[in-house]
């Protein structure tokens, strides 16, 4: 009775293997359990998310969170910056086993890769000096608008604005403001804290929120079937969040509460 | 591990890709004329043995030729405004590529003027012709002939170099390719096919320099 169960196991767990082989591979838990390291893909151009610090050093609200994570798997953490445009294919390319850099959740993205808990607010504008009357989308018309390539402000506007909008697309964030802060846009469209800082450091350009582009909360994104580790990283998250360790980090960097994040 | 390819997701942005492609094309078409006409005149400049010309044309090479081409985009770009200089994107990279392609294509031709045999520069004054005649109708096409798969290859090097533009939101080919891929994260389809587009761009560009430009030139191909 107990052999034959056994091989029913054994040709089970066989056929389950070669599912899973053909279909990536799911085993970071596993690997990061055993090699006692955690590969977590974070952002390095972000204030106050993920940015260099004096000490050459990356820190954030991101790398505060990766270095929890790490901390509740019991594993060592090895952060790699990456930017807005390629932190996806680090994960499809299993260079980094999670990913916390301010990622928003979106219909295009959940078809490659998984979404664990969300654990930090955010939300994405359009900014433009206080000169400008832009009340609606329509008041965009034939105006030029910074944005950074890939990033959900560029899905959202591209969805939003009139055609006559000139969207103009940079590689990372720092391009994009520094398109906006040189004139060469008359606006921006990006996150609130990058806008944040840019506003801080550019009195003189008297920019200021005009149009909500979308609040979206940051999700901890998981290569696809990574069910384990996801399952795993919700635990932690949602333990987290009833500490009041999610609230105390939000407190911290951006200076306001964490809000209703969903779960 | 298996990764599924979807090509189709990529070819299906096909407008995308054509625009990018034709905008290349058309960058390196215009900043191959007049950077190889500003080539021209800074190495005439240089035959006229004046000190501080000759300092000014050095310079001028010299800072280009020892400079990175992305920074010379990012400073006409996005240093220039502070000056009051304000680019559109498309302005920014065809004078980036025209400057740089000027400079080296400068230093080419100096080596093809070099070249000419001093006799024949003597045998045209002989015959009562101007320097200028000199230098246009004896000197200048045959640095051409000698120089010209050099030529050529600079220009297809600043043509693939283009592909930086980009980072100033330039809509040509790898905007493209990287618009779609921050769209559909088909990474490896999209540049695929932008690498086989400039595959063809490349090819495409070299048969139409050796087979007719250099006809308008100096008549044929060297040889």
């Amino acid at each position: 009775m107990n052999s034959i169960r056994n091989k029913l196991i054994l040709v089970s767990a066989m056929a389950l293997g070669l599912f899973t082989l053909s279909a990536q591979g799911q085993n970071a838990l596993d690997n990061i359990q055993k090699s006692k390291l955690i590969k977590i893909a974070i952002p390095t151009d972000f204030p106050p998310y993920g940015f260099v610090g004096t000490d050459l050093q990356p820190k954030g609200l991101d790398i505060d969170m990766a270095n929890l994570i790490g901390a509740k798997l019991g594993a060592k953490v090895e952060l790699l910056p990456v930017t807005s445009a390629n932190r996806i294919p680090y994960l499809q390319t299993k260079k980094a086993d999670l990913v916390i850099s301010t990622l928003g959740k979106n219909a295009e993205r959940e078809k490659v890769i998984d979404f664990a808990a969300a654990y930090s607010p955010y939300f994405q504008a359009v900014f433009a000096p206080k000169s400008m009357t832009v009340k609606s989308f329509s008041d965009l018309a034939g105006k030029t608008v910074a944005v950074t390539r890939g990033a959900m402000e560029d899905q959202d506007l591209t969805m939003v604005a009139p055609s006559s909008v000139e969207i103009r697309r940079f590689e990372d964030n720092n391009a994009t403001v520094a398109a906006f802060v040189s004139g060469q846009t008359q606006m921006i469209a990006t996150g609130a804290s990058v806008a944040g800082n840019l506003i801080q450091q550019n009195p003189q350009l008297n920019a200021e929120y005009k149009l909500l582009l979308k609040d979206s909360p940051n999700f901890i994104g998981v290569a696809k079937g990574e069910d384990s580790l996801r399952t795993k990283v919700n635990e932690i998250v949602s333990a987290a969040k009833k500490s009041g360790e999610l609230e105390k980090l939000a407190q911290k960097w951006l200076g306001r509460g964490a809000g209703n994040l969903p779960d | 591990m298996a990764i599924e390819f979807d090509f189709l997701s990529v070819v299906q942005e096909w407008p995308l890709l054509a625009k990018g492609f034709l905008l290349s094309l058309a960058m390196i078409a215009l900043s191959g004329v007049l950077g190889i006409l500003l080539g021209v005149i800074i190495s005439w400049a240089k035959t006229l043995e004046r000190p501080f010309i000759n300092f000014l044309t050095s310079t001028y090479i010299e800072l280009l030729r020892n400079t990175p081409f992305i920074v010379q985009l990012f400073f006409l770009f996005f240093a220039l405004p502070s000056l009051g200089v304000k680019l559109s994107p498309l302005t920014a990279s065809m004078l980036a590529m025209s400057i740089n392609l000027s400079a080296y294509s400068a230093e080419i031709l100096r080596a093809g003027i070099e070249s000419i045999p001093s006799g024949q520069v003597r045998a045209g004054q002989s015959l009562g012709m101007t320097q200028h005649q000199i230098f246009k109708c004896i000197v200048l096409p045959q640095a051409f002939k000698n120089t010209w798969p050099a030529l050529v290859s600079q220009v297809v090097i600043v043509m693939l170099g283009s592909a930086v533009c980009a980072q100033i939101s330039t809509e040509e080919l790898s905007y493209a390719a990287n618009l779609i891929q921050g769209r559909n994260f088909r990474a490896f389809e999209a540049f695929f096919v932008a690498t086989l587009l400039y595959l063809v761009m490349s090819i495409f560009v070299r048969f139409c320099l050796d087979h007719f430009i250099s006809k308008l030139i100096f008549r044929g191909p060297r040889g």
